[in-house]
């Protein structure tokens, strides 16, 4: 039963880095290319402290499930709590910088292609975040339950989810923040 | 017992009478993979149907020059819409449809991994394939042809962004795909899954059966090559809805860019189609010449280098776009590269009927007019692949006629060849041999009319996508011959819907094994019990009902 | 058995002996006369068309090799190896591979496509190698839905849809070089006895050479769908000498005519909407939406080669362009029959 939800699992990031791999070359493709600004160097500030939220999640999610292997329900459901709000942060954050891109500097996806690029990259990501949490949402009831005690290998697929993300992420900070500005 | 087995005893006057409507619950609620599987080649078929109407309205109007059987507008919807229902509604469907219901039963297992998500796979499918066709509702409503999409089945930028293409065609095309795609990767995630992790006793994976590694490799492209489509129809609904600038050239984007990713797509997408296709004549053409595979191994390599090296050659479609000598030069050599696992498939089945006993029952006609004819679509494929040539080939009739060649001649042939060779098991009756004759007849000279005569056009300077032509380029004639080949395909294809209805009531009783088969399926009642089998059987070779038959010669030793 | 494949053979022996007929003949060109005009790619007038059909002839062989050697294996199998009617019912001997028999047919079509590859290299890189000389004739073309724009730069001559080129003598070329830009969307020109096709696309520049080498009249049209008139991109190439490309140039160079008769008309053209799309050169017409009108009626044709160039087709496309192309982008200009008939007097004049 494990080893399916594992190859399912693994499948399913197969398939979403192809997604996202997409999305990245039409990033780096259209890199110098807008006709207008704003440019990228001029409005793009380094997501520090998101990223280091979002990877740090990365860690806390790796203890709960420590934790639920334990048999510690309790605790581990306590970590993937940590690893929600830290998720929920970098979310927050990642809505405060659109808004001072948006409202600060009028980019919006239709400004150039840098805005179009980057919304739609950074967006995508954004939007598997808000799926993870859903995810991880569900994880945490089942643990406080009780469920989850006696189905940790379930908790260790959905963590992959969640670790897929936070690659992604390493990737997209490369090519936007990096590479682009 | 299965749905069908309950409905015919009753229809053979066992008594209870179950009310239709319990009967369609049943299939609805279904997660049994084979009652799946059927569906969605049901499915395949009626949009076969659907899109064959298109091509003869197409044909019509094309018979010769200057017709007015449908205007312009409307005919260009029809040549989109004949594409994209073809590829996505039809030969995806079926191919899948078949691994749904076949791959667990050739392996041993008793379903695939995951049989819920397996049904929404169906369901998405189904819904993405209404909503494409609603689009012919939409809009003006049916006498306007609606808002049915005329973008083109692959759909090039910058026409469909909404400077070039308002209302909500294209948006039909995009979400329909778009969510029928979401299907087609859970379905592959299914069988990728199922297969490394549902295999029966001694069913390791050198003794799976050929169709099964084709669904094996079929999936994990798909995994690899499906996701760039959704991307590219996200970009193009980001650019129609929110103002994005992905394909917008007046904002410095790139046009080239659309066809990179749709291509890329594209290309491994029509070998997605074809393999299982490979998978159906190895496992027909033994049966039928009485011999093992020659040389499964180097088949299955071929398979898995097909998927692997096609990865490469997607921009031999845009030969045109002006990407450079180099650039040129590359992705020919990669096509050229394509050509070899490819072809020497062929080879592997005439090895295979090399020293048989040919009997040439209805599924053998069709795998053998497929070999004739994937021949001549691999050889055209060839000519594309020199670059200057495709110069003067490529977007023309030429290439109209080649992957018809692919899709049709080799492709429905074996899709055919399979249904003639699988109804037996899924149904527990027989197809009438002698419809199935007429059929096939029928179908291979009408598509040889048709198809064959296609190539001469384009040779002939005759561009694709037009709704008439000039009467003084002297197209007229070779257009009514590719015309005239309609109705006798047409007939077979009639004949083949009444083989199949009266079959389901009147065929003869099957059996478990009617064509003295090898593989696990044969190995089971027909139709098989909903959990396949009541013991799954411990295999030590490649064909473990030849073993039992030949208990004193078993495959073991050999392979 | 036999009958089928005698059926399927004779479909091929009969697809082969169209394609030799098809190779071997040669259309009528230069229809002044309204001959037919097969725009075979089989029957070139220009280099790089001769060069893709000296590739084609050698592809075609090595393909007809092939499927005569593979098609022919495969009649032989299917009829030697059928169950006879005194079969004994015992399965044959089963021959489950041979690793030689497996090498040498990878290795074979290993070795037949390295060399159809370096063949193919050597063409693309000649073909599309081929530098510019000074002697060249520059024009640049930019496609439009459903028309094409034709620019001599240097000539500072600006036309539509028939594109005239000097003959080219193969001792001494004088090719003509095209650039080819798009106003819209992606389109294709596509002069088959002239060259292979190049794709003419939005924010991107592609060039392609020609040095025609008869004289007459070729025939293309666009090959990329670009959207509902595809099928009304038609293009018309006239091969002249060069004293009477020299003389069309001059003649195409000289600005419109002004005749007296039709001066209410023109008076009207010029104060309706035609200017904002259309130019005619020395008047204050400079659209650049539609056709360059200045020398309208030197063409044959209207509406991108669909339509002949008469009077009455004049008179039915500015009153309502639909009705003669449906979907053309020029509205029904919706004059009254007198303004109709002054302005299209006026155009008349415009040779």
């Amino acid at each position: 039963m494990n080893e399916r939800g594992r190859v399912g699992m693994i499948c399913l990031i197969v398939a979403e880095s192809s997604l996202f791999a997409v999305f990245v070359v039409a990033y780096l493709f259209y890199i110098g290319k807008s006709l207008n600004g704003p440019y990228p160097k001029d409005v793009l500030e380094l997501p520090i402290f998101n990223t280091v939220c979002l990877l740090s999640s990365s860690i806390t999610i790796a203890v709960a499930l420590r934790a639920l292997r334990t048999g510690a329900a309790r605790r581990s459901g306590v970590w993937l709590l940590v690893t929600i709000v830290l998720g929920a942060v970098f979310l927050a954050g990642t809505a405060r910088e659109w808004y001072r891109l948006i409202v600060g500097h009028g980019l919006t996806i239709g400004t150039n292609l840098f805005g179009t690029t980057f919304y739609s990259l950074v967006g995508l990501h954004a939007s598997h975040v808000i799926v993870g949490l859903a995810i991880l949402s569900l994880l945490c009831v089942f643990a406080f339950s009780g469920t989850l005690r006696k189905h940790p290998e379930r908790a260790e697929i959905a963590s992959w989810y969640w670790h897929f993300v936070d690659g992604v992420w390493i990737v997209v900070f490369t090519v936007v923040y990096l590479v682009g500005r | 017992m299965s749905v069908l087995s309950d409905t015919m005893a009753s229809r053979r006057g066992a008594g209870a009478h179950r009310p239709l409507l319990a009967v369609l619950h049943e299939w609805v609620v279904t997660v049994d993979h084979k009652r799946l599987g059927i569906m969605y080649v049901v499915s395949g078929l009626v949009f076969l149907v659907v899109a064959g109407l298109e091509a003869s309205a197409i044909r019509l109007q094309l018979a010769w020059s200057g017709l007015h059987i449908v205007p312009p507008g409307t005919f260009n919807q029809l040549f989109t819409m004949h594409g994209t229902t073809m590829v996505f509604l039809v030969g995806i469907p079926i191919v899948f449809g078949f691994g749904n219901y076949l791959v667990p039963l050739m392996i041993g297992a008793r379903d695939l991994a995951f049989p819920r998500l397996n049904a929404f796979g169906f369901w998405i499918f189904l819904f993405g394939g209404l909503l494409l066709h609603f689009s012919f509702l939409g809009g003006e409503g049916l006498y306007g042809g609606g808002a049915a999409p005329a973008i083109g089945w692959f759909a090039y930028a910058p026409l469909t962004e909404r400077a070039f293409t308002p209302g909500n065609a294209t948006d039909y095309w995009n979400l329909a795909l778009l969510v029928a795609g979401v299907g087609t990767v859970a379905t592959a995630v299914n069988m990728i899954t199922t297969i490394l992790t549902m295999r029966g006793p001694g069913m390791t994976l050198g003794r799976m059966p050929v169709f099964v590694w084709e669904i094996a490799t079929i999936s994990w492209l798909t995994l690899i090559i499906l996701p760039p489509l959704t991307a590219a129809q996200i970009m193009l609904l980001l650019d129609r809805f929110l103002g994005a600038h992905f394909f917008d050239t007046q904002a410095g984007a790139s046009a080239v860019m659309w066809q990179h990713f749709f291509w890329f797509f594209g290309h491994p997408e029509v070998y997605i189609l074809m393999l299982p296709g490979f998978g159906f004549a190895s496992e027909i053409i033994p049966v039928f010449s009485r011999k093992v595979l020659f040389g499964y191994a180097t088949l299955v390599a071929a398979s898995a280098g097909i998927g692997l090296v096609g990865m490469s050659t997607w921009a031999h479609h845009m030969f045109v776009v002006g990407m450079g000598s180099t650039l040129n030069a590359a992705f020919a050599a990669s096509t050229m590269l394509v050509a070899v696992p490819t072809g020497v498939k062929i080879f592997n089945w005439l090895g295979t009927m090399y020293g048989g006993k040919i009997r040439f029952g209805t599924p053998m006609l069709f795998c053998c007019a497929f070999l004739f004819q994937f021949l001549c679509a691999g050889l055209t494929g060839i000519m594309l692949a020199v670059a200057p040539f495709n110069w003067q080939l490529t977007d023309s009739y030429f290439v109209v006629a080649h992957f018809h060649f692919v899709l049709i001649g080799a492709l429905v042939f074996t899709i055919f060849g399979a249904i003639y060779y699988w109804f037996p098991k899924v149904t527990g009756r027989m197809l009438s041999e002698r419809l199935g004759r007429w059929h096939f007849w029928l179908f291979v000279i009408g598509f040889n009319i048709t198809f064959l005569t296609m190539h001469v056009p384009g040779m002939l300077g005759m561009p694709r996508r037009i709704y008439t032509y000039p009467a003084d380029r002297s197209w007229e004639i070779w257009n009514l011959v590719v015309t005239l080949g309609l109705p006798l395909q047409m007939v077979g294809i009639l004949i083949f819907v009444i083989n199949i209805v009266i079959s389901l009531r009147r065929g003869a009783p099957a059996g478990d094994d009617p064509w003295d088969a090898w593989t696990l399926e044969w190995a089971t009642t027909s139709p098989p019990p909903a959990y396949n089998f009541d013991v799954v059987p411990v295999v030590s070779s490649r064909r473990p009902l030849w073993d039992l038959k030949h208990p004193d010669d078993p495959d073991g030793p050999h392979e | 058995m036999l009958i089928r494949l005698m059926l399927r053979l004779a479909c091929r022996l009969l697809l082969l002996a169209t394609t030799v007929t098809i190779f071997t003949t040669s259309p009528a060109t230069a229809g002044d006369n309204g001959a037919v005009q097969t725009p075979s790619i089989f029957a070139p007038a220009s280099t790089p068309a001769f060069a893709i059909r000296e590739l084609a002839l050698i592809v075609l062989g090595i393909t007809g090799v092939i499927f005569l050697v593979v098609a022919g294996l495969t009649v032989y199998a299917l009829m030697r190896f059928r169950r006879r009617r005194d079969d004994d019912g015992r399965e044959p001997p089963q021959v489950y591979g041979s690793p030689q028999i497996e090498l040498a047919w990878t290795v074979v079509p290993i070795l037949i496509v390295v060399v159809l590859f370096l063949v193919t290299a050597r063409y693309i890189f000649a073909i599309e190698g081929r530098p510019q000389s000074p002697e060249a004739l520059e024009v640049t073309i930019v496609g439009h839905q459903w028309w094409w724009e034709i620019r001599y730069p240097k000539l500072r001559i600006v036309t539509a849809n028939e594109l005239h080129v000097p003959v080219s003598d193969p001792a001494h070329p004088t090719p003509t070089f095209i650039t080819l830009q798009s106003a819209d969307v992606i389109h294709s020109f596509w002069i088959p006895q002239l060259a292979g096709k190049m794709d003419v696309i939005p924010n991107k520049t592609n060039r392609i050479w020609i040095d025609p080498q008869t004289p007459g009249g070729y025939v293309g049209q666009c090959a990329e769908y670009c959207g509902l008139q595809h099928a009304g991109m038609l293009l018309i190439v006239a091969v002249q000498s060069k004293e009477d490309f020299a003389k069309w140039a001059a003649q195409q160079q000289a600005p419109a005519r002004n005749d007296a008769e039709v001066q209410a008309g023109r008076e009207l053209f010029s104060s309706l909407s035609c200017i904002n799309c259309h130019a005619v050169r020395g008047t204050k017409a400079n659209g650049v939406f539609g056709p360059d009108l200045t020398h309208l009626m030197s063409r044959r044709t209207i509406g991108a080669g669909m339509i002949q160039n008469t009077p009455g087709n004049i008179r039915s496309w500015i009153d309502d362009p639909a009705s003669l192309k449906p979907g053309a982008l020029m509205p029904a200009m919706k004059l009254s029959r007198d303004d109709l008939d002054k302005v299209t007097a006026y155009l008349l004049a415009l040779r």
